[in-house]
């Protein structure tokens, strides 16, 4: 599958929306790079999810992605131009809303446009108005942040993203702190904002169903330290909806993956065991 | 917001009943002593109080409201201003808070004779004590409301692309509001008590030097009077202080 892919991008005249080369990462704390002679695409308008155990590297891909990390090797390229120097060059969506509590809903989403300072005030008001409308929230900019519910922040806080103006969004476990019920509602809703806006999208995920329903291909992240991503397409066509997770070719994945992340999950502890067991 | 005063009020009415159980005891047993140059009666301080309301209203309140809007003036511009620079750059945090933590070592009650030789009767003797008073909690409160400025909101802005102006003014301005606003609330009694005693240890007027002066006099109610008044504005402007945050931190415990 991943030779298919290769010459399959080789083909594309287009640069990729992500590329990391050949990308080493080592923090300060550990004694091995978390990160070692990684490589993997995303082509424009994919939707990528990368799953992987807690504590395996994930989230320090996307911060390298996002800058807030710095790689020792390699290269990682968007849209063809290697991430250097000072413009940010992806929309990041945390785990949490991160609304500032002092700015109301509006202020909020207008606060990326604001630090660019390109924009005149009536072209953020009227972007901003579009962005609420566009996740649901018409209405609602002049109320504070704590006046919503918690699925209805993290839609202001994906509108929030949007207006980064980027083309390729992270998206680090955006709907992880939600109950459940909201959380199956966001996901439904987060894929129609995908189809309408055509954004690529890299989504973190610990929820192989999560990934299963919402990606059109899976990085699973099988090893700790990390040197490769497993590139899994997912067969199920668009519009999705609760249902496509009944379907078998869902379920031959889901329980595909789940195998190889517990597999991962094995190897990593013995390890763990046999490194304590030699420093005492 | 309103149902939240109204229940600080209800908890007030134990304090309050406290307060009036203190008072009358103080003046039955003001009364049984009978020495109002030891302990004078409560109604004998009110009764001073308003005999002296020229002096100490036209004169000796004014002259140490002076010294404490000074010495809140110079505290908050030094101690939010090393806060700031503590904050955003490392080395001045290792070379200054050693420094701030050390001029809280000074017994700054002994070392105040020395600044009247230094300034004189001047106002600068007395707003030096108080601002040694009360710099210390609003360097040190504001230090901390920075340094817990949340990490993933910093990184956020870093996302956006923000530059360090930006993160300071749209970010940790506003989110150190609360601390600031906590350290102003003890820092203004504290202000009033410093310049209360600058003026105990050498002055022309104000109320710590009325007070003082009254204790020679051994006027017993005389010494209370002007105190009272040093608590009553203390109270005062920490009210307004208060109602200040409520106006500005309008969000605040939503973080």
């Amino acid at each position: 599958m991943t030779a298919k892919e290769e010459t399959l991008l080789a083909g594309e005249g287009e640069p990729c929306a992500l590329e990391f080369r050949d990308v080493r990462f080592q923090y300060d704390s550990e004694d091995f790079s978390i990160i070692d002679r990684l490589s993997f695409r995303v082509r424009k308008g994919e939707f990528v999810s990368v799953i992987g155990a807690s504590g395996c590297g994930k989230s320090t891909v996307f911060r390298l992605v996002n800058r807030l990390l710095v790689p020792a090797e390699g290269t990682i390229l968007v849209n063809g131009e290697p991430v250097t120097g000072k413009n940010q060059c992806c929309g990041y969506m945390p785990q949490q809303d991160l609304l500032f509590p002092w700015r109301t809903v509006a202020e909020n989403v207008r606060l990326p446009m604001e630090i660019r300072g390109t924009f005149t005030m009536e072209e953020m008001e009227r972007k901003t108005e579009e962005a609420l409308r566009s996740v649901g929230l018409d209405g609602w900019g002049n109320k504070a942040p704590k006046e919503l519910s918690g699925g209805m922040r993290q839609r202001a806080a994906f509108a929030r993203t949007l207006l980064t103006g980027q083309d390729l969004l992270l998206l680090d476990e955006p709907f992880s702190a939600l109950d459940y019920l909201t959380r199956v509602s966001m996901r439904e809703w987060l894929l129609k904002q995908w189809e309408k806006e055509r954004k690529t999208v890299l989504f973190i995920t610990h929820d192989v169903e999560e990934a299963i329903f919402l990606s059109t291909r899976i990085l699973a992240a099988e090893a700790s330290p990390v040197t490769h991503l497993r590139s899994v397409d997912v067969p199920l066509p668009y519009p999705r909806t609760i249902k496509s997770l009944a379907e078998p070719e869902a379920i031959r994945l889901k329980e595909a993956l789940i195998g190889l992340l517990r597999r991962q999950e094995r190897a990593d502890r013995p390890q763990d065991d046999a490194a304590g067991g030699g420093a005492s | 917001m309103r149902s939240g005063r109204s229940g600080t009020r209800a908890a007030n009415l134990p304090a309050a009943v406290l307060v009036f159980i203190l008072l009358v005891f103080w003046q039955a047993s003001a009364m049984k002593l009978d020495a109002a140059y030891i302990l004078p009666s409560p109604t004998q301080i009110l009764r001073k109080l308003y005999e002296l309301r020229g002096p100490l209203f036209t004169a000796h309140l004014p002259a140490t409201m002076r010294v404490v809007g000074i010495s809140l003036a110079i505290s908050v511009v030094l101690g939010a201003g090393l806060a700031v620079l503590m904050e955003e750059s490392e080395a001045c945090a290792h070379a200054l808070y050693p420094l701030v933590i050390a001029s809280q070592t000074i017994p700054t009650t002994a070392l105040a004779p020395l600044f009247v030789l230094w300034f004189g009767y001047s106002v600068w003797s007395k707003v030096l004590v108080s601002v040694l008073f009360t710099f210390f909690p609003i360097t040190i409160t504001v230090y901390d409301g920075f340094r817990s400025v949340r990490t993933e909101m910093k990184e956020l802005m870093f996302t956006f692309g923000a530059s360090r102006a930006q993160v300071f003014f749209k970010l940790k301005v506003p989110a150190v509001l609360p601390a600031f606003f906590s350290a102003m609330k003890m820092a203004v009694p504290l202000s009033v008590v410093g310049a209360a005693i600058g003026e105990w240890l050498g002055a022309q007027s104000g109320l710590g030097y009325f007070s003082r002066r009254m204790m020679t006099q051994l006027d017993g109610a005389g010494v209370f009077a002007p105190v009272i008044l040093l608590s009553a504005s203390a109270l005062i402007l920490t009210g307004i202080v208060a109602v200040l945050e409520r106006w500005f931190v309008y969000w605040r415990g939503d973080v």
